[in-house]
């Protein structure tokens, strides 16, 4: 666990340090303490680019993976993830609107607004997403199955993507390709001021989710049984879903969808801890998390590649390959038992 | 040991409420279950056995009557309450990964753990007893998923036995299992049962085995009445034969079992020695031919020191060395 909270730190600094443009380490120090004496162009570089880069880079990661962690748990599939309830696709259904349907009605193309189209967009993104997770709060009162709750989750997913599909047609070029840019997901996007918001309301949000740790022990054993051990399975449920999907509505609305990552640490962390007690579980996928989404920005913005790699393709080619060499030690391990 | 009355049932019926009816299951149910003793609920499939077990742990609503759990109706239990009266044994199979033996039967602790569900010394002590009592204590830091499916139904219940509660149900406990498996869990949940004077309320298909070990028996079948009782006291009042009574299955009012009854096709008299002749009546009767001492026939199989002789009225009596051949020779 200490390994990877100093990992976190470790990557933290490398995505301080690394970018297409060479800034010393000691430089890069002495800004981030506040010393004078330093080329105000690198002053700009650290503070407004790679300093809420690497912090929403961090938050994002931990978000997701805990998001993945309690989908997982609630609705006991090893292949749930933060994006199974569709609230991601709420997310983007919300943005669509903004960026595809605006240029149409109020025959100014939001893409070409800027910093009010950000802002447009990221409020967009966080009704869609929550809106979605009401619903299904909503519906997982009235289901009684997790499968059926699953299954309605991926139905209001693929019912969002087709909405999508038709607005896009209608829509101008330029705001296809905004849109498009959007969905590729990327922890740049967020600028300045927004990046405080998103940190402060993730470092409430983060501590709230690990209150859930003594449910989700219990949701492991089954319906039946962790309601005979004085769960209300109902009200549990709707907790961890609730709290899933806020968690992944608001790092979608500023980063976009990235995908791979609640998907992969929870089992990453299971793989590496060995447990499935969510008192270690639920930290340990923050860390990890974090530091895979640190390390994937890291890689993203290698010199050569000048930012242009989305941070999508990354998570999915180091992330894949992370988790296929744990299970597979672990499996391996297993069957010499 | 005193036993004390636990459970209280008054004119019970369970069922579903539908949204334009009531589907009754059972009803009329009445019956008062002690400390220290073990009920078995028996029935075919589809009689409600599931239904009755989980309305009287509390997971749905009875459509009728009282049920009254340490002298308090069962719908006054908050849940957390409940959750240290009543612990379960189910038939959901638990799919665990990483998770010791240990760490599970500590999920028991569950109801009396704090906010995080920290075990204090006090619960590793509570669940260090419990694995003791079922006999698994060598199992404790195996991981749960390495188990065979005995050994995980001991780990049920030993989480049963840590969460410290007067009463538990088990939701066919020995079903899954093989033979010597289903008698070892029955047998624990008798010893069980005399040792921490808990009331346990079992669930089985395991007819010949409930008969040995219950202390009381509670009937179910599709369309009747509940029918509960002491074991005996069901053989000699002809219940036991009549409820579970079809083509093809015999009640032996002498054991208290029942058998498997094939229509007989001939009758033999045997004679000689009775553990011999106990044997060639089991192969007679699973061949179709009633045989026995007290059988009037023409037919007569001799167990002797040589062998088995059998003589028809005035043929030539034939003579086979083992009952194999005995079989052989007469042409089954």
């Amino acid at each position: 666990m200490i390994l990877t909270a100093v990992s976190v730190l470790l990557l933290f600094f490398l995505n301080l340090l690394v970018g297409s443009v060479a800034i010393p380490a000691a430089s890069t120090w002495k800004i981030l303490t506040g010393a004078t004496g330093v080329d105000p162009i690198w002053q700009n570089i650290i503070l407004k680019s790679r300093l809420p880069q690497a912090f929403t880079a961090l938050m994002a990661g931990a978000g997701l993976s805990v998001a993945g962690l309690q989908m997982q748990t609630v609705f006991r599939n090893p292949l749930a993830g933060p994006s199974v309830l569709g609230v991601s696709s709420g997310a983007s259904l919300g943005v669509a609107f903004v960026v595809l349907l605006s240029g149409r009605l109020a025959g100014v193309a939001l893409s070409s607004i800027g910093y009010m189209g950000e802002v447009a967009m990221t409020v967009a993104a966080i009704i869609g997403s929550l809106a979605v997770m009401l619903l299904i709060v909503y519906v997982s009162q009235k289901v009684k199955g997790n499968v059926t709750l699953l299954i309605i989750g991926v139905m209001i997913g693929y019912v969002a993507t087709a909405i999508i599909g038709v607005l896009k047609f209608f829509s101008a070029e330029e705001d296809v390709r905004a849109y498009v840019v959007w969905g590729l997901g990327s922890f740049a996007r967020v600028s300045g001021g927004q990046v405080t918001t998103f940190v402060i309301i993730m470092a409430v949000l983060l501590p709230l989710a690990l209150l859930l740790v003594k449910t989700l022990n219990l949701l492991l054993l089954g319906d039946g049984y962790a309601r005979n051990l004085g769960l209300n399975v109902r009200r549990a449920r709707m907790a961890v879903i609730a709290s899933a999907g806020v968690l992944v509505a608001i790092v979608t609305a500023y980063c976009g969808p990235i995908t791979f990552l609640g998907l992969a640490v929870p089992h990453l962390c299971r793989g590496i801890f060995r447990t499935s007690d969510h008192r270690t579980l639920m930290p340990a996928s923050m860390l990890a998390g974090a530091s895979l989404a640190l390390l994937c920005n890291l890689i993203a913005r290698m010199p050569g590649f000048e930012g242009a790699l989305p941070v999508n393709s990354v998570t999915a080619l180091i992330g894949a390959p992370v988790v296929a060499v744990v299970l597979f030690k672990r499996r391996k391990e297993e069957s010499a038992e | 040991m005193t036993r004390s009355n636990t459970i209280r049932i008054e004119n019970l019926s369970i069922g579903y409420t539908g949204k334009h009816s009531v589907k009754v299951v059972s009803e009329g149910i009445t019956d008062t279950l002690r400390s220290g003793e073990l009920t078995c609920l028996l029935g075919e499939n589809g009689a409600g056995k599931s239904t009755l077990l989980r309305t009287l742990a509390g997971f749905q609503p009875a459509l009728k009557g009282d049920i009254y759990i340490m002298d308090k109706p069962l719908g006054a239990y908050r849940e957390k309450e409940l959750a240290t009266v009543v612990a379960v044994v189910l038939t959901e199979r638990t799919v665990l990964q990483n998770m010791t033996v240990a760490e599970l039967v500590g999920l028991g602790r569950s109801p009396y753990t704090g906010f995080w569900g920290k075990l204090c010394a006090e619960d590793r002590a509570i669940v260090d007893q419990a694995l003791e009592l079922v006999g698994i204590t060598t199992l404790k830091e195996r991981l749960v998923q390495t188990l065979s499916d005995g050994e995980r139904q001991k780990v049920m219940i030993a989480k049963a036995l840590a969460q410290e509660t007067p009463v538990i149900f088990l939701d066919e406990p020995t079903a899954f299992l093989d033979y010597p498996s289903k008698i070892e869990i029955l047998h624990l949940l008798h010893r069980l049962s005399r040792e921490t004077a808990k009331t346990i309320f079992l669930s089985t298909h395991d007819l010949e085995l409930a008969l040995q070990i219950a202390d009381r028996l509670w009937l179910m079948a599709q369309g009747r009445a509940v029918v509960a009782g002491c074991p005996e006291d069901l053989t000699l009042d002809g219940t036991l034969e009549q409820f579970f009574r079809r083509k093809g299955v015999a009640f032996e009012q002498q054991t208290g079992l029942y058998r498997v009854e094939p229509e007989f096709r001939a009758k033999v008299r045997l004679e000689g020695d009775d553990t011999a002749c106990a044997m060639v009546a089991k192969a007679l009767r699973r061949n179709g031919i009633l045989a026995g001492k007290d059988i009037e026939s023409d037919t007569v199989i001799t167990a002797g020191k040589d062998g088995y002789k059998t003589s028809k009225g005035s043929e030539t009596a034939t003579l086979a060395i083992t009952i194999s051949e005995l079989l052989e020779l007469s042409g089954l």
